[in-house]
């Protein structure tokens, strides 16, 4: 019977395994993951999660999983990968055959440059149990030192704030978010933060981050310090490409993936956070997006190509951020941006348009209280992957309904 | 016996569009399809619990503006991940230029 090996076991090789069923997939699945839990949604764990400390809310219960005929294997890693044999080498010992491999690796965060050692107030948040410390020491009055102000940082900032912790972010570049938002919505999020009481230090040089018995403390190049309750890194992910560099796979800021989700390795696949990969719609550049629902589509792309679909991949990146009761949404790439046009929509909120040297619309960012920006980026996601160049006058008109610009 | 409850005259609510509708406590999105046909459901994403009057329609598709959950909002069925448990629709009728839906 045919048989297709998943490794590492979340959102992303969650939805393919499901997907293969759903696509009528008949032989064996088996879904391999580090962690103990089932795989579990992430993107609460910076937001709700923090503040409510309630259980991982799970991709699927085990009932679904055993219905679907997918063996999970929970707690267990895979050591390595002999491509020639077909063959997984797991940490129980045994060795795993497969007829095809889905690399769902995902990343994990990147450490804080000359940290060494297992520090118990310096933390990282990428797991449920990362939230969980990090919860457990947010009690009302405790310093909180936030290093990183991208999404991250600036979630669990505001999860802190409400819990009641005093925040301090420190930024080494000149602005918060300075990663793919625009410096107009990053100036709003900054706004909030402050009025909220987080205090924001952009452009800090840190020298290092030191844990003693008294508490924490982060120590500036001017030889200014910070003392804190707890200190959490938030500078970014890397890559869990290490199983696939070793076995010999193409790696290139991710594990290197064509349009179809192929490695350079015969009966291999990768999806997800671990994977580079061309993107549609920006003349085939390379990309590794560490984003919720790109791990959900390409987990069902992979599916598909697994089975022989040979889909190619045609999405438009699309992320959000909560904070607060902002919402901010984000699709497409705005780097290259000749023109950018404001839209004003309702109570506050407004959307940026991102347009290159020849009209076309590239990107849009919106920011505004709850889902007031949503509809609206949709349809500009729509619009980017169908290739418009939308009049700049009428993108800016409120009055005029962006799905008319759509159709035209 | 049907409980009829007026939501709003037809014009409130734009072709391919959805409104939001509050009720005795309970919240509903009412939808006007391409096809010129009123349908309702109830108001929050069966995933999250997010209003589904901010997503967008398309054909006979609700889009939940979250986390792009996708329902049919003609029959309530959940289109695959990241939803998977099904919504709740209402019997709708228009009289005299009003919507209305039927609440049991």
């Amino acid at each position: 019977m045919t048989q297709i090996v998943i490794i590492g076991a979340g959102e992303c090789g969650a939805r393919a395994a499901f997907a293969l069923r759903e696509k009528g997939f008949a032989g064996k699945i088996m879904f391999i993951g580090a962690e103990d839990h089932l795989p579990y949604e992430r993107p609460p764990l910076s937001k709700d999660a923090l503040l409510q400390g309630h259980a991982p809310k799970l991709v699927s219960e085990a009932e679904r999983y055993e219905a679907a005929g997918i063996t999970v294997l929970t707690g267990i890693s895979a050591e390595s990968i002999d491509p020639a044999a077909k063959v997984v080498r797991l940490s129980d010992g045994r060795s795993q055959p497969y007829d095809q491999l889905l690399l769902t690796t995902g990343a994990r965060p990147r450490p804080f440059p000359g940290l060494s050692g297992a520090c118990q107030r310096i933390r990282t948040l990428r797991t449920h149990g990362d939230a969980v410390a990090i919860r457990a020491a947010l009690q009302p009055g405790r310093h909180l030192a936030i290093i990183g102000g991208g999404f991250i940082g600036l979630e669990l900032a505001a999860a802190a704030r409400k819990l009641g912790a005093r925040v301090t972010l420190v930024e080494g570049l000149p602005r918060i978010l300075s990663r793919g938002v625009p410096e107009e919505l990053a100036a709003v999020v900054a706004e909030r933060h402050k009025a909220e009481g987080v205090e924001i230090h952009c452009g800090a040089k840190i020298r290092s981050l030191q844990e003693d018995s008294e508490g924490v403390s982060v120590l500036f190049e001017d030889d200014s310090t910070l003392d804190a309750d707890l200190i959490v890194v938030g500078i970014g992910a890397i890559p869990n490409v290490e199983l696939a560099r070793d076995a010999g796979l193409a790696i290139d800021n991710g594990i290197a993936v064509d349009t179809h989700l192929r490695t350079s390795a015969p009966d291999i696949f990768a999806a997800g956070d671990c994977c580079s990969f061309p993107l549609a719609h920006y003349a085939g550049r390379r990309l590794r997006l560490e984003a919720w629902r790109n791990a959900q589509e390409q987990g069902q792309l992979a599916a598909a190509n697994l089975l022989g679909a040979g889909e190619a991949i045609t999405a438009v990146p699309w992320f959000w951020s909560d904070q607060y009761d902002l919402t901010l949404q984000i699709a497409g790439i705005a780097d290259g941006a000749a023109q950018t046009v404001r839209r004003e929509v309702a109570d506050g909120a407004f959307i940026l348009f991102h347009l290159d040297a020849g009209g076309r619309l590239i990107a849009a960012s919106g920011i505004g209280p709850g889902n007031t920006v949503a509809r609206d980026i949709r349809l500009a996601e729509m619009m980017i992957a169908a290739g418009i160049h939308p009049d700049p006058a009428a993108l800016a008109a409120p009055a005029i309904k962006l799905k008319t610009l759509l159709a035209a | 016996m049907s409980n009829w409850v007026e939501v709003c005259a037809t014009g409130e609510i734009d072709e391919e569009d959805v409104i939001r509708f509050d009720h005795d406590g309970k919240t509903f999105a009412v939808y006007r399809s391409p096809d010129d046909r009123f349908f309702a459901t109830d108001g929050l994403c069966t995933h999250e619990k997010v209003h589904l009057a901010d997503g967008l329609v398309m054909d006979d598709i609700i889009e939940c503006p979250k986390h792009n959950g996708r329902f049919s909002y003609m029959t309530g069925e959940a289109k695959g991940a990241p939803v998977c448990v099904d919504l709740k629709t209402y019997p709708v009728k228009v009289e005299d230029g009003s919507v209305f839906i039927s609440l049991g």
